[in-house]
């Protein structure tokens, strides 16, 4: 008759006030490490900041954060624990380190119970890894969150970059708000890929450019703020923040 | 799902139907719930009384559990969720996510972790029975 959990997941987001989903077409556009320097970056901005790693069958926010030995509390639903001055959500808290082997259905289920349960509390920003593609949690995303923004990650690719065309293509027949594409891993200075997101009436947030100590810092947050990668993030952040007023 | 949130979520979609049904007083509410989601009935019961608004001030809740069963798309296995193997971890885990049983089960009989939740899987709200002002009606 009634599923109770959709009930209430306007009421656990009425407090957030922007949600961010960082999202790409395809995997190993660097979404994720995106995502979670652009949520640091406006925390230190002094913005209270939610990461939401929505990538259940791979989720790896953890890894770049450096978050052990965490797990949400419980209080009326779940709370999700502070790290590194962020509210941080991940299904890892409950697969820990293995395998989660969900078919579409599955993962939309367990969106929507963490959606549910997820006492997220007041936020300027909600960020949100997404899986990659067109898939069932970019489609509950829509469905379920209604003032989402999406972020959109590409490289330099075609490859990369004609996935992300198909995702804009979608989102803009949904009517769903992009507030850009951001081109991470540039080798080489060109304005290809601006030019390309202009064109589709898109705004083109900025380049970042291919980072080889990057690597290095995951898990060590303190040094991945101190990256080129992260100063490419700062002023992505600062864009996204005013586009996002 | 965590059983406050839970009672939130019932209590939201009872009001919610009983508006909709033009209900003046919502008399009983049934839910049903999964058994592999471990809901404490008494938690929920508490829950429940502590939330509950005044169109359904007197009404009964009714809380009927749901035997837990697998069936295996690889090779057609079917089986029941069996509380007694899982560590209180793992059994937490699924009590707030139930899809993480892909996570920790398997098929007994060829060790998938691909199987269907059949039955038994969460919580949802079964049907309400409520008066209108020219008398009873069931939602």
């Amino acid at each position: 008759m009634a599923d109770p959990r959709l009930e209430v997941i306007d009421r656990r987001l009425a407090r957030v006030k922007k949600i961010i989903a960082v999202s790409s077409g395809k995997g190993g556009v660097g979404k994720s490490v995106v995502a979670t320097t652009l949520a640091l970056n406006l925390n230190q901005r002094g913005y209270k900041v939610g990461l939401f790693d929505l990538n259940f069958t791979s989720p790896s926010t953890h890894l770049i954060l450096g978050v052990e030995n965490l797990m949400p509390e419980e209080e009326k639903g779940i709370i999700p624990p502070l790290a590194y001055g962020l509210r941080y959500m991940s299904i890892v808290y409950y697969t820990v380190d293995h395998p989660a082997p969900l078919r579409g259905a599955e993962i939309s289920n367990a969106i929507i119970e963490l959606l549910a349960i997820t006492q997220w509390g007041e936020l300027d920003y909600l960020v949100v890894d997404m899986p990659p593609g067109i898939s069932d949690a970019a489609l509950d995303m829509i469905r379920l969150m209604r003032a989402v923004k999406f972020l959109l990650v590409t490289t330099p690719s075609i490859v990369a970059f004609e996935t992300v065309r198909k995702l804009i293509a979608m989102l803009q027949s949904l009517k769903v708000p992009v507030l850009g594409v951001v081109e991470n891993m540039a080798m080489n200075p060109s304005r290809l890929v601006r030019e390309k997101v202009e064109k589709l009436g898109v705004h083109f947030v900025g380049v970042i450019n291919y980072d080889e100590e990057l690597e290095q810092t995951f898990g060590n947050v303190e040094r991945l703020l101190r990256t080129r990668f992260a100063e490419a993030v700062r002023m992505i952040a600062s864009n996204v923040e005013q586009r996002s007023l | 799902m965590h059983e406050w949130a839970l009672a939130e979520g019932v209590v939201s979609a009872a009001d919610r139907i009983a508006g909709g049904e033009g209900l003046e007083e919502i008399t009983e509410v049934i839910v049903k719930i999964g058994e592999l989601q471990q809901v404490d009935h008494e938690v929920l019961n508490f829950a429940l009384n502590q939330q509950r608004t005044s169109i359904m001030a007197k009404a009964k809740f009714v809380l009927e559990t749901v035997p837990a069963r697998m069936m295996c798309r690889v090779c057609g296995e079917k089986w029941k969720f069996s509380f007694e193997e899982l560590s209180r971890e793992t059994s937490e885990a699924i009590h707030f996510v139930p899809e993480i049983a892909h996570v920790y089960l398997k098929c007994p009989r060829c060790g998938s972790p691909d199987f269907e939740i059949a039955e038994g899987r969460g919580v949802w709200l079964e049907s309400i029975k409520g008066r209108k002002s020219s008398g009873r009606s069931q939602a």
